[in-house]
């Protein structure tokens, strides 16, 4: 139930940290080898595109609680809906 | 004496009629039928966050028509999101869970993954926490 709501916020943290494992170390260590000739570390963009959930703070607790108000208001304005 | 009875309840009758047309004419507006039409034809659809969407190409009057729907509905949501005690988003996606439920197969609306699909006789894929 709850899969949807974490997968993504996870993943992304876990690839952070990833991210930052490996390849943060290995250009420190590579600027320690190369004696500080290069100065620059190089971030690279992920090829896919980040998606931010923002319905992710949304209860269900929530959600039940306006669903009948939310009902009203779909029946009261069926132009628009 | 009869014959002016029976106008006066046929008078009445009519009268009655129109009174109850007036009345219920502000909650029976109905789907513009350009609205109605891009529904059934798939070009627009229903999204998770309680706004329309547009599925497949749409020329600039269905794009400006979706804009105007989705201005209208975000007033509404804000208005009774504040008399609820809600957040604008929360009460956009509960609107959103119903009237992902109330497509009609042949409509398109998006599911929990952000794709589109097609409704069918079966329930639709809404979110887990949609009631």
């Amino acid at each position: 139930m709850t899969t949807g709501k974490l997968t993504g916020p996870l993943c992304h943290a876990h690839k952070k940290r990833m991210t930052w494992g490996i390849t943060g170390r290995m250009i420190a260590m590579a600027a320690l080898v190369t004696g500080g000739l290069s100065g620059c570390i190089t971030l690279e963009a992920p090829d896919k595109p980040i998606i931010i959930e923002l319905n992710i703070n949304i209860t269900q607790e929530v959600i039940y609680r306006l669903a009948e108000d939310a009902g009203n208001t779909i029946d009261d304005n069926a132009d628009i809906f | 004496m009869t014959r002016s009875k029976l106008f006066a309840k046929l008078g009445l009758a009519a009268g009655g009629a129109v009174a109850l047309a007036l009345m219920a004419a502000p909650a029976t507006a109905q789907r513009d039928p350009a609205y109605a039409a891009a529904r059934a034809d798939g070009t627009v659809g229903e999204k998770m966050d309680g706004y329309l969407g547009i599925v497949a190409e749409a020329g600039e009057q269905v794009r400006d028509m979706v804009a105007d729907i989705n201005i209208r509905r975000r007033a509404v949501y804000a208005e009774r999101a504040q008399a609820e005690g809600a957040t604008l988003e929360e009460y956009a996606f509960t609107a959103g869970c119903l009237a992902i439920a109330r497509t009609v197969p042949g409509e398109y609306y998006q599911a929990p993954d952000g794709s589109w699909q097609q409704r069918t006789n079966a329930a639709p894929r809404r979110d887990p926490r949609c009631p």
